[in-house]
């Protein structure tokens, strides 16, 4: 059990480690590695990996970092996540990074990687646009080519061409990366106190700051412990939360909805590292190709991809009865634009289903859960009435 | 009050425009008998030529949202949408349209407008108009959507790749629902010819935004040019109709400049320029009058906008090209304004401050789109150190009432306004003293 | 003749004026927190701000026998002090009234309307010579109080005096009689109050014991026997001087009006100006080196950058609500039951600041009552509210562009220390120790300041406007 407490307290560190210090002396410790930061949700970080890189997720500064220059670029109504992101650019903080990926999920982003190249920060600061049109020969062509970009731009930070084979290895490693944390999902199915939410969420978030290969280490691990018997059964109902993948909610917003009495069965807090559902195919001639084809045909489902004709309602349906989910919550982070324009529709297919459900929104620094707590808590007895 | 009650000395251009989009939507409120297609889509990067090659009619649920603002039923609207489960935080342009649609879809003219046949989701440049889609695709069952999907200008240049994504769009999936929708075959050869005009009309809408170079300028770039971009914006960018009304727009704005006279405003011309702004960002709805006023009692002028741009950029070059009207569609729609990347936005504002002799640049951020708002903070700190002006910042939003403090915006304008004119006094000051 | 010239700003919660000279010399001020008609304010304040001007006039005219007669300085202050007394006891009187009538209207009862009218006048009895004393001898009029909290904290104390059963009745007497009280406007007949005074100053002296206490400072004892020794010598000496004072025709040569209820003033659409730049204008006039302004006030917060000349290059406001303002703090200070005076000492001892969520006004009280629950001491949260003010003015400074040196602080929260101490911290945290950060006794005038001065150079100036209006001057 002292393993556990020590890993879980090494993921803890790293997962929120504002200084990415991992990371920092990870590059440090060889020539010609490069840091590269990205925002969410998904970005395939086996690209650069193959180009002796590492892709360090960055998923906001939460509640541990006074804003003060950051609110100087954003008005109130915009969304929290992007004040800290600069903020942490102005302080230093990213000063290691060679450069910085904004995944093409919502105008905030999209113009805070204008913002980082008016002021310059890292020697690339790319938007990287994911297609709408999922045909191979249209978006797949398209995304391909988003993909050279920046092969091309950390080659020209670093050097390092990345090869078929160095390609197919990181595949490898990031198909293992996914692997194992669907196991940890699968195993939190059916013994979820084994496993808090919390603990979960820390794990897979620290694997955002440390070099992959790590990361499996851990995984493994956790995955060997929890598959022994731990923790107390509790009388909790079953949850499955959506809206929470770009701004990530304050860990304290989690272990709120836990200890209000739900047992959270699924999530999309750190959607990125399981955006691909499945595995990229391994050891093919054309490694990038195999990339664009899992973009294409086994991405989640998202709010920052198009719909029409593989609705997205259906899907959270699919995934409360896969999980065996009593309710949804829906939580969204303030003035998030895809998550809470997609929340009536989503609501609706819930409705439909007979799925009950409940919706707050959050800010990635929200210190109050007491009005949440009692909203979960309610939620959870009502369920349980329900049953009964 | 208002221009209305000022019909008897109202211009020619005003006359013809508004019989031009009377014409539009009561051919939309008989689109059911008379058998035309509807096709509803968005003001950037619309395919206004290619929805007129078929003899479809568009419908543009953005300029639907701003009409309801304007006529003061956005409120309610907002309050259905969000009775729907709609947050309070998002997009209100949104909201207004999901409202009116379930109030029985009256449009501006106060005639019912009809269902649409095809969904055209040309997402350029706001990431939320594919989430609007999405929901009108719901609330629309069965009716076939067709996305095309407009890559953002990430470097600040349109690559030949991205064009080719773009037509490829076109030719396989946009063109063959249009088709389908229509019934008839695509016709390049229409669609060129349209083209020619298009040009034209451009060249002509170039040549009166720029007349506001002139001292004083003869032209409110952001509040009249709203009026200006209408026919260029909406349904009649091709036609033999548009040519004509900007040739005659354009005539009364060069006879204004040959007579040294201001710009028109409600309460007719304003008789003393006293400031020359470059505003950014979209005008408020609700109380557009009243907005306008604040700036033309104070005598301030508008001389450029990037708003009355995010329909395209054509001072920067662009024109419809009929030699390669596919190609051109697409970089027409890479083009608008809101999909041009920070730094970009940056350069073209401020050669607008130079270019047009501005004492002042002023940003009116709009709660609802982030697309113009995130990162319109930096840009004003950019535009203050390049240019050495003073800037000036107010905050409203596009159709919601209750983003609108009249006292507040009042307030910091009027500010922002003694503020330039002591600058002024103190400059000339200076400059006397330098000659004395 | 002299010329003077007036600035009045209508802020949200006071109302502020002030005089300057043609050097641009603050000459008088007046502040009232009477929340009557902005007109009524304007002119309460006014007044106020002229009456202080002929007591400047005249210490300025005395300048060369004040440095080498220091107790002719006492002589004026005390006369200063006891005049402001003659006005008091006006509006004092006026209370008294008021609370008798609203007692008639308020007890239907004979009984009972006769046992309150006791109490009332019992306690007007003893609060009376408090206050009278209270100006004559401990300075009282220049401690910037305003007659609403003067007289509040001494009819509490009387009223707690009593039986527990009055206290409700008494509150609810006192809320409905203040407001009146405050809001009339009085005339003044100078000379005559100014002779009430000086009759009132000899009573003072004669009466005075011989021995000073050991409670007071050397310096004040030299002056005070001084004083006292030559008392009949001194006043006679000043009488011509002060008789001059008397007779001066105050003329106001230009104004402006600027603030929150600027637009309600009676005044030329000419002379009305963004609070925005006289605030800026009136910090740069003191200390002409700022760069940065910042001013919480009672309902909005501003961060403005200045150039050299003190002409604002870009400003920002808070948003729609007053989250964080001086109004904030009341509020605060009414959910705790402590008066705004002691909010910022009290925060001041904090151990620790208390994580607040929300500036809000809506939300304070129920923020409070959750963290009191919670078991935080009332010094703490209070420490985390006013570090969550500044927080959010921080935001605003850095929306503004920043902060430069020198930073100026200025408007009615100014004064409050524990927000000077987290200003401080994070200034120089965020902006480095550089910067020079500057708060003036009279930081609340900033804004009425600047508006006297743009009232003086606008009449030397021909503004685009070109429609300058001749002005209605009293």
């Amino acid at each position: 059990m002292n393993r556990f407490n020590d890993i879980l307290k090494e993921c803890h560190d790293v997962a929120f480690d504002l200084s990415f210090t991992k990371a920092k002396e990870w590059k440090a410790a060889a020539q010609s590695r490069t840091l590269v930061g990205f925002l969410p949700i998904y970005f395939p970080r086996e690209i650069i990996h193959a180009a002796n890189g590492l892709a360090v997720g960055l998923m906001g500064v939460g509640d541990r970092k006074q804003i003060i220059k950051g609110d100087a670029y954003y008005q109130s109504y915009i969304c929290h996540l992007p004040r800290g992101i600069i903020e942490m650019a102005l302080d230093h903080s990213l000063d290691s990074f060679d450069g910085y990926i904004f995944p093409a999920i919502c105008d905030c982003v999209r113009n805070l990687s204008g913002m980082f190249k008016l002021a310059e920060k890292g020697k690339f600061q790319r938007y990287f646009d994911y297609p709408q049109n999922f045909n191979s020969s249209i978006g797949g062509v398209f995304y391909r080519q988003e993909l050279y970009k920046i092969i091309d731009d950390t080659y020209q930070v670093n050097g390092v061409t990345s090869t078929t084979e160095s390609l197919n290895h990181a595949i490898g490693l990031f198909n293992k990366n996914r692997t194992l944390i669907q196991e940890m999902y699968n195993i939190r199915q059916e013994y979820p106190w084994r496993l808090s939410a919390v603990e979960t969420y820390v794990i897979i978030r620290a694997g955002l700051a440390m070099p992959v290969e790590e990361h499996n280490r851990i995984l493994e691990e956790v995955v060997e412990i929890i598959s022994a018997d731990r923790g107390e059964p509790m009388d909790n109902i079953r949850v499955v939360i959506t809206g929470s993948f770009c701004e990530q909610p304050p860990l304290g917003l989690i272990k709120s909805i836990e200890m209000a009495g739900c047992y959270i069965v699924d999530d999309d807090f750190m959607l990125g590292s399981r955006w691909i559902q499945g595995s990229v195919a391994e050891n093919t001639d054309d490694p990038l190709g195999a990339l664009v084809d899992a973009y294409l045909t086994k991405s989640a489902f998202s709010s920052a991809v198009y719909d029409v004709g593989n609705p997205k309602g259906q899907h959270l349906v699919e995934l409360v009865r896969r999980r065996n989910a009593d309710g949804v919550i829906f939580s969204a982070a303030s003035f998030c634009d895809p998550a809470l324009l997609d929340r009536p529709e989503l609501q609706k297919a819930c409705d439909a289903a007979g799925i009950p459900h409940i919706n707050f929104q959050y800010h990635e620094n929200t210190g109050q859960f007491k009005v949440i707590k009692e909203q979960a808590g309610t939620f959870s007895d009502s369920i349980k009435l329900w049953v009964q | 009050m208002g221009m209305e009650s000022k019909a008897a000395i109202k211009d020619k251009s005003m006359v013809i425009q508004k019989d031009m989009l009377a014409g539009l939507f009561h051919e939309l409120s008989t689109a059911k008998e008379t058998g035309k297609k509807v096709v509803y889509t968005f003001v950037p990067g619309n395919l206004i030529e290619l929805i007129l090659s078929f003899d479809m009619l568009p419908v543009y649920p953005e300029i639907n949202a701003l009409q309801s603002g304007m006529r003061k039923k956005s409120a309610s609207y907002i309050r259905e949408a969000e009775k729907m489960g709609f947050s309070e935080d998002v997009c209100t342009y949104v909201k207004c349209d999901i409202g009116m649609m379930l109030n029985g879809n009256i449009g501006p003219t106060g005639e019912k407008l009809p269902p649409p046949d095809l969904l055209l989701l040309s997402y350029t440049g706001c990431f939320t108009f594919m989430k609007w889609f999405e929901n009108l695709e719901r609330l629309y069952p069965g009716v076939p959507v067709a996305m095309l999907h407009t890559p953002y200008q990430e470097d600040g240049h349109i690559t030949q790749d991205q064009v080719q994504y773009m037509v490829k769009q076109l030719k396989d999936d946009v063109i063959p629902k249009m088709e389908k929708v229509s019934g008839k075959k695509f016709d390049q050869e229409r669609l060129s010819r349209m083209m020619v005009n298009s040009a034209k009309a451009e060249d002509l809408l170039v040549k009166i935004l720029e007349s506001a170079k002139n001292k004083p300028s003869p032209i409110d770039a952001y509040f009249a040019g709203v009026y200006y971009i209408g026919p260029i914006f909406t349904a009649f960018r091709g036609t033999e109709e548009a040519v004509e009304y900007y040739t005659e727009l354009y005539e009364e704005v060069m006879d204004r400049v040959r007579l040294g006279l201001g710009p028109v405003t409600p309460e007719g011309e304003l008789k003393e320029e006293k400031f020359r702004l470059v505003v950014e960002g979209p005008p408020n709805w609700t109380n557009f009058r009243e907005f306008w006023k604040i700036f033309y009692d104070a005598g301030a002028v508008i001389v450029a906008s990037s708003y009355t741009k995010v329909g395209g950029v054509y001072d920067l070059g662009f024109r419809h090209d009929s030699g390669e009207p596919l190609e051109s569609l697409a970089k027409y729609c890479m083009g608008c304004y809101t999909n041009m990347n920070l730094p970009q936005r940056v350069s073209l504002l401020a050669d607008y401050v130079k270019d047009y002799r501005a004492d002042g640049f002023l940003i009116n951020s709009i709660k609802s789109c982030n697309s113009f708002s995130a990162g319109q903070l930096m840009i004003m700190r950019e535009i203050e150190q390049r240019m050495e002006i003073p800037v000036g910042f107010i905050e409203s939003d596009l159709v919601d009432p209750r983003y609108f403090s009249y006292a507040n915006i009042k307030n910091r304008l009027e500010s922002y306004f003694q503020m330039l004119e002591q600058r002024k006094i103190i400059i000339a000051q200076e400059t006397n003293a330098v000659l004395s | 003749m002299n010329k003077y010239y007036l600035g009045v700003d209508l802020g949200s919660t006071t109302s502020k004026a002030v005089i300057i000279n043609e050097h641009d010399e603050i000459i008088g001020r007046g502040i009232t927190n009477t929340r009557a008609n902005y007109a009524v304010a304007a002119e309460i304040a006014r007044e106020e701000a002229v009456y202080n001007a002929r007591f400047s006039i005249l210490k300025k005219k005395l300048e060369g026998e004040i440095k080498a007669n220091p107790h002719y300085k006492k002589y004026i202050d005390d006369l200063e002090s006891v005049f402001q007394y003659e006005q008091f006891k006006v509006r004092l009187d006026k209370l008294g009234e008021e609370l008798l009538k609203t007692c008639r209207t308020f007890f239907k009862d004979q009984g009972t309307q006769e046992m309150f009218l006791g109490h009332l006048r019992n306690i007007r009895k003893a609060f009376k010579p408090v206050i009278k004393y209270d100006y004559l001898y401990n300075n009282l009029g220049a401690k910037n109080q305003f007659f609403r909290d003067i007289v509040s904290e001494k009819y509490n104390e009387e009223v707690n005096k009593l039986e527990l059963a009055l206290f409700e009745p008494l509150m609810t007497i006192w809320d409905k009689s203040i407001s009146p009280a405050e809001n009339q406007l009085f005339t003044f007949d100078f000379r005559e109050l100014i002779d009430k005074a000086m009759d009132e100053l000899r009573v003072k002296y004669k009466n005075l014991p011989n021995t000073t206490t050991d409670r007071t400072s050397i310096n004040f004892d030299a002056e005070l026997n001084l004083l006292k020794g030559n008392f009949d010598h001194v006043s006679e000496s000043l009488r011509t001087h002060i008789d001059e004072i008397k007779e001066i025709d105050f003329n106001i040569t230009n104004m402006t009006g600027t603030g929150y209820g600027r637009a309600l003033l009676p005044f030329p659409q000419d002379c009305i100006r963004s609070e925005i730049l006289c605030h800026a204008f009136g910090a740069h006039a003191v200390f002409p080196k700022t760069r940065t302004v910042l001013d919480i006030g009672g309902q909005d917060t501003k961060a403005i950058q200045v150039d050299k000349y003190g002409l604002v290059t870009s400003f920002q406001m808070n948003d729609r609500c007053a989250a964080g303002c001086g109004r904030y703090l009341g509020y605060i200070a009414d959910e705790m039951s402590i008066s705004l005076n002691e909010l910022g000492p009290m925060a001041l001892k904090a151990e620790k600041e208390v994580t607040i969520c929300s500036t809000c006004t809506v939300f304070a009280g129920a923020e409070l009552r959750e963290l009191t629950n919670l078991g935080e001491k009332r010094e703490d949260i209070l420490g985390g509210l006013h570090k969550a003010i500044i927080m959010r003015a921080m935001s605003l400074l850095a929306r503004s562009g920043g902060v430069f040196n020198e930073f100026t602080f200025t408007g009615g929260v100014a004064r409050n220390p524990a927000v000077i101490k987290y200003l401080s911290q994070l200034v120089r945290e965020n902006y480095g120790d550089t910067i020079k950060i500057n708060i003036h006794v009279d930081s609340i005038f900033m804004g009425a300041l600047g508006g006297a001065m743009f009232a003086r150079r606008n009449l030397n100036m021909d503004l685009p406007s070109g429609k300058k209006e001749e002005l209605v001057l009293n």
